[in-house]
């Protein structure tokens, strides 16, 4: 087809690129291939409240299933693509079907890193990234199951906060020496533990597992110390690698994600990427980055609609994420690798509500916000326009936050 | 069902059946209305769902809880009506409701 765009995958950047396209005036056709059975739907609760068994399984829909068909934009669940052949400019499916292109877009995100230990695929070891993978844990659980999550991350501590509210006996390996080891203060890793711990979760650091144990089903972890965890349930959050294979395989450049500029386009000028599986320049960090975000595969999404259609939209934007655990709403404004200090606004080591700003030199880099919404709003405007504060002035309570700008 | 009116900053007028129990924002965001961004998806983190219910039905649709107030006080052009549209459900009594979206939710 002389006019159609194909989208490969079928999560949130997809689910914004297909619309967008119909916004910025692509009058041809849009076909949405996505290799999971459902249309795109929400990850953030997956590891949170459906977790839980707080949310029903529609409400996930990013949005429901006729309004693409009413916006004539056809989904292709529950099929995968095996290749892509540029100079024909066509998708080859796994069963072998050609499907021609005008123009591609590569959403294909990320998938869970496995754990390479004996034991790993026993029954009863399970990864946390799709419904499916949920459903699959939803299934096992039982009142008072113990529970080992391998990895002291976002999505493990999340885990165990749902799991444990659901009366799961949880406790959580870390090999680092803290949790969120990679992406956080020590400060607030220190909360995080400690939050776990007042709420019944036992989180163990230094822990290297050495080997899963099971005869049909897992019974139990091990470390390399010879330190043995029991489990009814294992899971395993120890983070996620791009799927850059579609794009390697066809000769797009590929380094830490699929090589994109500032619009979403990669060296083929009919191939777009978005979402999770991107390496993408930011001017405003002045670097490179891979991102592993919702909001940041929307921006893409909708770059790469524009450029689709003729138009230039620069993605550039300040990151942002955010966790909730228990009663903790964590939002995070901009990426702290590279600071050379923490400052607190409010106190870590006691209550549920603090700041930690991250610093170098004088240039705010970060805040992690936990319980604290007006600072985080604060925070991200401080970070778009590029505004210093004193760190006396960030640490002191009495100011009201708004003044920082 | 019940009907709700979404205004853009530019005028443009939507007239949309949103499902009882869902959010105001859902039902923009499922019938593509520029206005909302939600980038969280609706777990009031992000407020780029801003909005500004129409006075008269501003008590019907109740007050903010006080994460909601904090960030609204920090989004762009706040007013005595403005709501994060996640945080609103929509319920029979809702029926008509009117809010107006803001030029930019940043």
């Amino acid at each position: 087809m002389a006019d159609r765009v194909i989208i490969v995958g079928g999560g949130h950047a997809a689910a914004q690129l297909a619309p967008s396209l119909r916004q910025e005036g692509w009058q041809g056709s849009i076909l949405v291939i996505g290799d999971e059975s459902e249309a795109p739907y929400q990850r953030p609760p997956l590891s949170k409240e459906y977790l839980m068994g707080g949310r029903d399984r529609a409400s996930l829909l990013i949005r429901p299933a006729e309004m693409y068909a009413r916006h004539g934009i056809d989904l292709m669940p529950g099929h995968r693509v095996a290749a892509i052949e540029r100079d024909m400019r066509q998708v080859v499916m796994a069963d072998g079907t050609r499907l021609d292109y005008c123009k591609l877009a590569l959403c294909t995100g990320a998938r869970v890193r496995h754990l390479r230990v004996p034991g790993a695929e026993l029954s009863g070891v399970h990864y946390l990234r799709s419904l499916q993978d949920v459903d699959g844990i939803r299934a096992k659980l039982q009142p008072g199951s113990r529970v080992v999550i391998v990895g002291g991350g976002y999505i493990g501590l999340e885990a165990a906060a749902a799991l444990c509210k659901s009366g799961a006996e949880v406790t959580v390996l870390e090999v680092q020496s803290r949790v969120l080891a990679r992406v956080t203060a020590p400060e607030v890793s220190a909360f995080y533990q400690r939050v776990h711990g007042e709420e019944g979760v036992r989180i163990l650091t230094g822990w290297s597992v050495a080997r899963i144990e099971g005869q049909s089903a897992v019974s139990a972890v091990v470390g390399e110390d010879g330190r043995r965890e029991p489990a009814d349930l294992v899971i395993v959050g120890i983070g996620v690698l791009p799927n850059v294979e579609l794009a390697e395989q066809c000769g797009l450049k590929v380094d830490n994600g699929v090589w994109v500029d500032e619009f979403a386009k990669t060296d083929d000028p009919d191939i777009y990427a978005a979402g999770d599986c991107v390496n993408y320049p930011s001017s405003l960090l002045g670097r490179r980055l891979r991102l592993e975000s919702v909001p940041g595969a929307v921006e893409q999404a909708k770059s790469a609609a524009a450029s689709i259609c003729g138009k230039q939209r620069s993605c550039d934007f300040y990151p942002w994420f955010w966790s909730d655990q228990y009663d903790l709403k964590l939002q995070i404004a901009g990426l702290s690798d590279g600071y050379d200090r923490v400052v607190l606004r409010g106190d870590a080591s006691s209550g549920r509500s603090f700041v930690a700003w991250y610093l170098r030199g004088d240039r705010l880099l970060a805040a992690d916000c936990i319980n604290r919404p007006k600072e985080f709003m604060v925070a991200k405007q401080l970070l778009a326009g590029g505004v210093s504060v004193l760190e006396e002035r960030l640490m002191d309570e009495s100011i009201d936050p708004k003044m920082f700008l | 069902m019940s009907i709700v009116h979404y205004i853009e900053a530019d005028g443009a007028e939507y007239e949309v059946d949103v499902p009882v129990g869902n959010t105001v924002m859902q039902g923009a965001v499922d019938n593509m209305i520029d206005g909302i961004l939600a980038e969280c998806g609706g777990s009031c983190s992000c407020a780029t769902c801003h909005c500004y219910v129409d006075e008269a039905w501003y008590d019907k649709v109740g007050e903010p809880g006080s994460a909601e107030q904090a960030m609204l006080e920090m989004v762009l052009e706040p007013e005595p009506t403005s709501r994060l549209s996640c945080q609103i459900q929509v319920t029979d009594e809702l029926d008509g409701l009117v809010v107006r979206l803001p030029k930019s939710q940043y």
